[in-house]
Order: C-alpha cells, then structure tokens, then sequence
C-alpha cells in the first residue's frame, strides 16, 4: 500500500526525501513525489512512515486509495 | 510577507554609492564574564571584552549592536527542510519569527548559494557575515550548509560564517561547525520548561519518530542547551534566540536567560511574537498576541543585569541580503547572479573596511565630549528618543522616508540605544497620509523626542499634538552626541520650570517581517 504526496499541500521542503528508507521520494515539477513502485510504507524499516512523520503539512503524506487496486471490480 | 516594504528593494537598489558612505565606528557588546556586564548600548569600543571575542563580533551586525548600523549581512536560502514544527511558524510563508523565507521564495543550491556570496561581496564591500538561517532548519538539511559554508570558507575566507538553528540536531554538527570555522552560531531557545514548550512545539521529528508533547520539548530543550555547551566549550560563539509569547514563556524567559547564561551564550535576544491571522500559524490563529513596546523592553530589562542583551534584532528575513534593516535582494536574484562574471577582490574589500575604522574614532571622540559635560548633571530622568537614520551613526534620514526608527533611551548615563521601531512608510512619493502619520506616533509614542534631518510642517504639528518633540537642528550629526546634547537642554529645562517631565505611554510593536517580498 504505497503513500502518495497530494502535490497541492506540498510545500516542497524535501524534508520527506532523505528520510525514505527506500529512496522513493523525488522532486518533480516543483513539488515532490513518491514512486509508488518503490514505497514499502517504511515496514521492516521504522515504525512510521518516515514521510507521514517529517512533512510539515498534515494528511499531506497519505495512502494512495487511488490505486487500481483499491477500486471496486467493474 | 511585508508588501509594504517593497519599496525598500527597489529604491535602494543600484545605489551602492549611498550604502557605500555608511562606514564609521562600531562598538562592541560583549560580557566581562561572571555576572558583571558591558552593556551593548554604552561601550564605545573593545572596552574590557577580551581581544580574542572583540576581534570575533566588531564587524558583526548581529552582535555588535554599532557594527550593524555599518556592516553588512547576508543570508542565503539553501535550507528548505525542518525537524520540528513551532506555534509561530507557517512553512508555507514568510516567517518573521525566525527570519525565514516562505517555501514559495527563491530556493538555491549551495553552488549557486556560494556564487551570489561572492556576488554580493565583491558588490557590497562591507559585506562581512554569511549567515544560513532557512528556511527550514539548517542542520535538518546538513549536507546543504555545509556544502554551502565549504565553498565559501574556499574562496573567501574573510567571510564570517554564521547558523541559526532550532539546536535539535546541534549536538551531532558541532564538530563540523567548528571544522568550517563558523564562529557564530545562533540558537532558538524558547523555553527550558517542557511544560511550556509542548504549548510552543507541536512536535519534532527525531531519530525516524514523531514525538509530541512534552516528550518531544523535553527532548527538544535536552538537546539545545547540550548544543550550546559542546559550542561554547570549543570557543564558538553562540547567540540565544528567544521569541517572547505572553502568557506562555514571557516570564519564564528569565529562566532562560539564566540557564542560557550559565552555559556561555554570549548574547540573548528577546525578540517579539509576531502573530497575525494572515499568517495562519496556530498562534496566529487562536488569537495569541505579541507583546508591548513597553513589555518586551521591560523583560529585556530584567535580563540585562545579568548578560548583554540584543536589542537590534530585526527579525530580518532569511535571504535577506544588506544591512540590517535593509533588503537588496532584488539586486541579487539567481538570475541575475548566474549571468555575472564574478572577481572576489579581497584587497579591495580590506581598504574598505580600514576605513570604517577611522571613522568609528571620530565618532566615539564626538560622543566622549559631550557625556563629559553631562557628567555635572544629576537626575534620575529617564526618556526614550527615536531617531530617523540611514545608517553610519549619524542622524541622516527624512521623517517622511524612515521605515524604522532606533530607540535610545537617555540619561545622565549617556545615550544608549534599547531597540527599534519599524514603522510603515510614512511617505511614498513625496506626500504624506494621515493614517501612516498615526501609526508612526503609535510606534514611537513611548518617545519624548524624534531625531530627524528634516521634516515636513504638518506631521511636525501632529507629532506636537501627540506630545513628541520634533528635533531636526541636528541634522547630519552623530545621534549619541546630539542625543546627548538634546537631553542636557531637557534637563536644564526641566530643572528652570520651562517644561515639565511627564512618563509616557507605552508603545506598538509593528507585525509583519522586515523584507521585501521581491
Ligand atoms: S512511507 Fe516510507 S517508504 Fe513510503 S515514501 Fe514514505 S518514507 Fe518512503
Ligand atoms: S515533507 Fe511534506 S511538504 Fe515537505 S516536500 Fe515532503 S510532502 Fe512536501
Ligand atoms: S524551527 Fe523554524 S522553520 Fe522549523 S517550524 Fe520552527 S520556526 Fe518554522
């Protein structure tokens, strides 16, 4: 279940990028994003999500529901 | 953001000339150690302060309470990230409590940080301190300053460096600071009380956990004044922030002040909280109010017997580049710097700088006359002046066109300077407006006398009105000595009957930063 950035709330500190564990988190037109590809939720690394627990901005950091996983089958 | 200091930028951009008059004396502010104290206001020069601290602060705006009406400062941006979140903070903006640019402002990489350094300094001669401040916190992106101060400590090495830290991180950075050669090190500390500081801190985030509460200001606080020990230990100098939030930490600011003192700060600024509502910060929000002119100059008061305080703070922005209380930035965009062939000239910049020092004689010489003759006087009258000056030490700027006035305060003592009043520009294009006149008196309204070059006849008969006295036979002159020589005439008026001595009241402390927001 990888997080993704909602790009509006971003302040692009880039406090979340060095924090992740899996080196997911990248600058990308002006704010920053996660690949969610490489996203492991931080488990077997920390106990929290590194990026939910460093961003200065609340719910900014957040599970992607957004994935086709997450949609109900057609 | 401060949109109406805008005009600063511009008008004093491209003219290198007029800053390049503001040379004279500085003086130094330092402790003697133990409890006893200089004062920064009243010593005119290395006084009892040891070689080694004088040669450190004498051209330092931010410590040399005279060196900042001459040298220069810079802050450059490279520092996005924080650790920890303040009540007074909203990282999307301009923070004027810690001198931080907003996210939305220019951001640099430490190449082109160090690029606009030299740009500015070869541009700027008295350009002699490079402070990283933001706008996150620098040691929550420590391979950025660092980059930074190693490119600079490379090239120009006459460069003082300097860092404003939260001091979460500081413990594990002291060495490198100290490897850097970075002399000046400025920490926030707001409390020594976790109690209090879970009202001021959110949170933190360290070692891979968010910590909340008084858990986390604990940790906060343990760190800080570990920080402040391993930098004083090794000889660095270190300065004390503290934003002063009533009914929070304003009385426990004198705690802090002590615990700080203890462990060898060499200064302690109390600064007001600037909160408004526009700035959506939690404080800001929930109604939480800055303090008084008279407030804050009280608590700083109660500090100073027992070390220097600093009271020419100007909260000034983290990219901030000029003098205090001044912001060339505009000249400097990336842009514009990328495009320059840069010379770092460091002979020039010498000659420059030896100047100063003459200047800074005569000055003194002036001031020494003239507290001579103030010596027969006895009287326990105390008043505060403002004075509208461009810098230099000298009584030199229009009423219409000052965007701050510096406070002295009077007395048989002599005149030393208790701070500063930014006011909003009074005069745009050459006629005035009544409600600036008003906010100007409301600024300045715990003053008995304004110092100014000239000034127009209308604000003058207000100014009478609210009971300021308007003083401009002085214009051009030193301010210690004309302050001096104003407050003796007072006196003998005094003592004659011809006026009578009134207290008065108290004073507003302007919000918003002091930038431009080119
Ligand atoms: S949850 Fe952890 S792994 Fe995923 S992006 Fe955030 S920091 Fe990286
Ligand atoms: S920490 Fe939050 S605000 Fe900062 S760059 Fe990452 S997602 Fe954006
Ligand atoms: S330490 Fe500075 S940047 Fe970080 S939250 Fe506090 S005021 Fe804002």
């Amino acid at each position: 279940m990888p997080f993704k950035i909602i790009a509006s709330q971003c302040t692009s500190c880039s406090a979340c990028e060095p924090e992740c564990p899996n080196v997911a988190i990248r600058e990308k037109g002006g704010t920053f994003v996660i690949d969610p590809k490489k996203c492991t939720e931080c488990l077997g690394h920390f106990d929290e999500p590194q990026c939910v627990a460093v961003c200065p901005v609340d719910n900014t950091c957040v599970i992607d529901t957004s994935l086709p996983r997450y949609q109900a089958p057609a | 953001m401060d949109v109406s200091a805008q005009h600063d930028a511009s008008s004093n951009g491209g003219n290198v000339g007029e800053i390049m008059q503001a040379i004279a004396e500085h003086k130094g502010c330092g402790t003697t150690g133990g409890s006893g104290k200089a004062s920064c206001g009243s010593q005119a020069g290395q006084g009892d302060l040891p070689t080694e601290i004088w040669e450190k602060v004498k051209n330092h705006p931010c410590y040399s309470e005279e060196a900042h009406h001459h040298y220069a400062r810079m802050h450059v941006a490279v520092a996005p990230a924080c650790n920890i979140q303040c009540n007074y903070c909203n990282r999307k903006y301009d923070c004027a409590n810690e001198s931080r640019p907003g996210v939305v402002s220019e951001k640099l990489t430490p190449e082109q940080a160090a690029k606009k350094v030299l740009a500015v300094a070869s541009t700027i001669p008295q350009m002699t301190v490079l402070g990283i401040a933001g706008p996150g916190d620098p040691l929550a992106n420590p391979e950025k300053t660092f980059k930074t101060f190693e490119l600079i400590y490379n090239t120009a090495p006459d460069i003082k460096l300097c860092l404003s830290t939260n001091g979460l991180m500081l413990p594990d950075h002291v060495d490198t600071i100290a490897k850097y050669n970075v002399d000046h090190v400025t920490i926030t500390i707001n409390m020594v009380d976790p109690e209090i500081g879970a009202k001021i801190y959110p949170w933190i985030f360290y070692k891979h956990k968010r910590y909340t509460g008084y858990e986390a200001a604990k940790i906060l606080t343990d760190r800080q004044l570990q920080g402040l020990e391993m930098l004083t230990e090794r000889g660095i100098l270190c300065k004390v922030n503290s934003v002063m939030i009533p009914g929070i930490n304003d009385q426990h600011l004198v705690e802090v002040n002590k615990a700080v003192k203890s462990r060898g700060a060499f200064l302690h600024n109390i600064m007001p909280l600037i909160s408004a509502p526009e700035h959506g910060t939690v404080f800001g929000l929930n109604g939480q109010r800055g303090p008084s002119a008279q407030e804050l100059k009280a608590l700083q008061d109660s500090c100073e017997g027992e070390m220097n305080m600093m009271r020419h703070c100007r909260q000034c922005r983290a990219d901030a580049v000029g003098l205090l209380g001044e912001d060339r930035s505009a000249e400097f965009t990336t842009e514009k710097i990328m495009a320059m062939e840069v010379k770092y000239d460091a002979d020039t910049r010498k000659a420059y700088q030896e100047k100063v020092e003459e200047e800074r004689i005569a000055k003194v010489a002036a001031k020494q006359e003239e507290l001579a003759e103030l010596a027969g006087k006895s009287s326990d009258i105390k008043v505060l002046a403002a004075v509208a000056t461009k810098g230099s030490g000298l009584i030199n700027e229009h009423f219409g066109h000052a965007k701050e006035f510096q406070v002295y305060e009077l007395s048989t003592a002599g005149a030393k300077f208790v701070g500063h009043r930014r006011v909003d520009l009074y005069c745009q294009g050459g006629y005035g407006e009544e409600d600036s006149l008003e906010t100007i008196i409301r600024a300045i309204n715990d003053c008995h006398a304004v110092f100014v070059a000239k000034i127009g006849g209308c604000p003058k008969g207000d100014l009478v009105k609210a009971g300021i006295e308007p003083v401009d036979q002085y214009a051009h002159e030193f301010i210690e000595k004309s302050a001096i020589a104003w407050f003796k005439a007072y006196l003998d008026k005094v003592n004659s009957g011809e006026v009578e001595h009134v207290e008065r009241g108290d004073a507003a402390i302007r919000q918003g930063a002091l930038i431009s927001a080119a």
